[in-house]
């Protein structure tokens, strides 16, 4: 289905965000700004949710955490166990201090290639997907803001302008 | 400016005084003969009896006597002196803990700030005055610290084994050491650093307030320069006060690390005490410049250290652990028979709490949440550093009792009244640091 979106270009990060806040305070509903990095405030301004990665990633912190006591509890005690420091003692919470680095190292890995992962995935990114950039020169210097039209495309392209826009454009969307 | 309410300087008289006096009773309880000091024991041991024995040996081995007095009349009469000193010590150890505990907060801020000044960050000039405040305290707590330790070289209590000549005679490491750990040099150098420190945190403050009546930035250039020289001073002092002041307790023990462990502890500790004095100014409606985001960065600090000083005590541990030496493992021997829970406690209170607490971000904007885990923090260090002082000095026979609490209240005490009347001596808001604009403004 083709949506119609009305796409207003900037220059300056700043004019930017002034243009966000208008917009906003206008309630008009902002579906996406593209920038060429990140800017500072810009989630706050456009009103997104909190990001929520932080849980995952201490859940997946667990998961590794998990994963290395249990590894290490067969690999070291269970399946062939070893004398570790000269203390033969076959307790995995004997040894524990043995295993601290490997626990420490596990739960890292696991929080930080699965939480770069999840980010991926719910940002809807993978390899050879065709990049959903609208104008090539937002990865240059210029910053696009993105509104939905619903029979209101001289009103908005108005307040825009108003705004600072250097470009306001129309055009149909594939979504 | 700010005014020092009556309420807090009468708590902080009244702490003081009670401090003394539980001091007090403390050093008159301690027993002065061997007779005194079986009776005391006798009566003690009613409760826990059984385990006495090794954890005793263990002490002889690590204090360096018992090896030569291993039998017969000749043993039990070292062990009754040796019960004795360790009681006699008790109330000394619990003075110098505390003593130490609060110079090394104040030394803690001192090295924050340093590092703040060296690395002209932006976000922190409002709260300077703060540090300045608290760093004020490095004067009268140094000097504490050091009658302190003059007073053990003067043979007023047995803390420091080493100090004793008898002792020095009949062990062979110890006169190997004797060019480094001898009573004079030993004073010379608590002279130097304490000297190079007080200095600079002096010098530092003057520049910090002729920054204000200038009308160039050559104070705080000059503040910079004798910021990041002190650093490179600091570094190495501290690592050589820690040989001196802690790990020469256990004079044949020793760990390449601890300089960087007792750091983690005092840099942790004096985070947390700016936070919450930052709290309690902005609760009394001084500071209003100060925002969430300047707590939520030292509450991640007071995270993140914590973290940090976890990682050195392991690394400290695991290596000891895993070699299993006997001349390096009694250090933990003696701490796991006989400190079972202040030793495993304050890994919890240091590590577990902060590391659960902490690290949800928005726990860290929280202010009470911050003063309520600040206070958790702080008396886990105390325990840290009563785990470093207190088995080499006074064995099993520990206790948090009134030296214990009496050295808590009196140094506490004295601590809140020095940095409070500091505080009242500068505007809280630097006028003309060059980045003021940009503290002002900080947020995340």
């Amino acid at each position: 289905m083709a949506s119609k979106v009305i796409q207003a270009l900037y220059t300056d990060d700043d004019v930017l965000m002034h243009a966000v806040k208008k917009v906003r305070a206008e309630h008009h509903h902002i579906e996406e700004v593209y920038t060429p990095f990140p800017v500072h405030g810009l989630d706050k301004a456009m009103g997104l949710a909190d990001t929520r990665i932080a849980i995952t990633s201490f859940l997946y912190g667990c998961l590794g955490l998990t994963v290395a006591v249990v590894m290490m509890n067969y690999i070291m005690i269970e399946d062939w166990p070893q004398d570790i420091g000269g203390k033969p003692s076959f307790s995995y919470l004997e040894n524990m201090p043995a295993f601290v680095p490997i626990m420490f190292e596990l739960t890292v890995f696991f929080a930080a290639h699965l939480m770069v992962i999840t980010f991926y995935l719910r940002s809807k990114m993978w390899p050879f997907k065709k990049a959903e950039n609208p104008d090539k020169r937002t990865t240059d210097d210029h910053f696009l803001m993105e509104l939905g039209v619903h029979d209101n495309e001289n009103e908005l392209a108005e307040l825009l302008w108003e705004t600072g826009a250097v470009e306001v454009k129309v055009t149909e969307k594939e979504s | 400016m700010y005014t020092f309410s009556n309420k807090l300087r009468l708590g902080s008289f009244i702490a003081m005084g009670l401090g003394f006096i539980f001091l007090v009773i403390g050093f008159v309880s301690a027993p002065s003969t061997v007779e005194e000091a079986k009776a005391m024991v006798a009566v003690h041991d009613d409760g826990h009896g059984g385990g006495h024995a090794e954890a005793a040996d263990a002490h002889g081995v690590a204090e360096g006597h018992g090896a030569e007095a291993a039998h017969g009349d000749e043993h039990d009469a070292s062990h009754d002196e040796h019960l004795l000193h360790q009681l006699q010590n008790r109330p000394w150890s619990a003075l110098y803990v505390a003593a130490f505990f609060f110079f090394m907060i104040a030394l803690g801020v001192l090295a924050f700030y340093a590092i703040q000044r060296a690395a002209q960050a932006g976000w922190s000039p409002l709260l300077f005055r703060v540090m300045e405040g608290i760093t004020a305290y490095l004067v009268p707590g140094g000097i504490i610290v050091f009658v302190i330790l003059l007073l053990s070289v003067l043979h007023m209590n047995h803390m420091f084994v080493w100090m004793d000549a008898d002792t020095v005679a009949s062990d062979k490491l110890l006169q190997g050491k004797a060019g480094y750990l001898n009573p004079t040099f030993f004073l010379i150098r608590a002279a130097i650093f304490l000297g190079g420190w007080i200095f600079y945190r002096q010098y530092s403050r003057k520049l910090s307030l002729a920054q204000d009546e200038s009308d160039d930035n050559s104070n705080f250039v000059k503040n910079f320069r004798w910021s990041a020289a002190f650093l490179v001073f600091y570094l190495i002092s501290e690592s050589m006060m820690s040989w001196d002041w802690i790990m020469s307790l256990d004079p044949h023990w020793f760990s390449t690390l601890f300089g960087w462990y007792l750091f983690a502890s005092m840099f942790v500790s004096g985070i947390t005490v700016i936070a919450m004095v930052t709290v309690y100014l902005k609760s009394k409606g001084y500071l209003e410049q100060v925002n969430d985001s300047h707590i939520h960065d030292l509450a991640k600090f007071m995270f993140g250290i914590s973290i940090f000083w976890t990682y050195l005590w392991f690394s400290q541990f695991m290596l000891i652990w895993y070699a299993n030496i006997p001349e390096e493992v009694t250090y933990y021997i003696a701490r796991f028979q006989d400190y079972k829970l202040p030793f495993f406690g304050m890994l919890v209170l240091n590590f577990v709490f902060p590391l659960l607490v902490l690290m949800n971000s928005d726990y860290k904007r929280v202010n009470w949440f911050v003063i309520m885990t600040g206070i958790v923090v702080l008396f886990g260090h105390y325990l840290d550093i009563f785990n470093m002082v207190m088995p080499a000095t006074v064995g099993d026979q520990w206790y948090i009792g009134f030296p214990e609490i009496g050295g808590i209240l009196f140094f506490g005490g004295l601590f809140v009244y020095w940095v409070f009347t500091a505080l009242t001596k500068a505007p809280l808001q630097p006028k003309r640091n060059p980045f003021i604009e940009e503290s002002t403004h900080f947020h995340y």
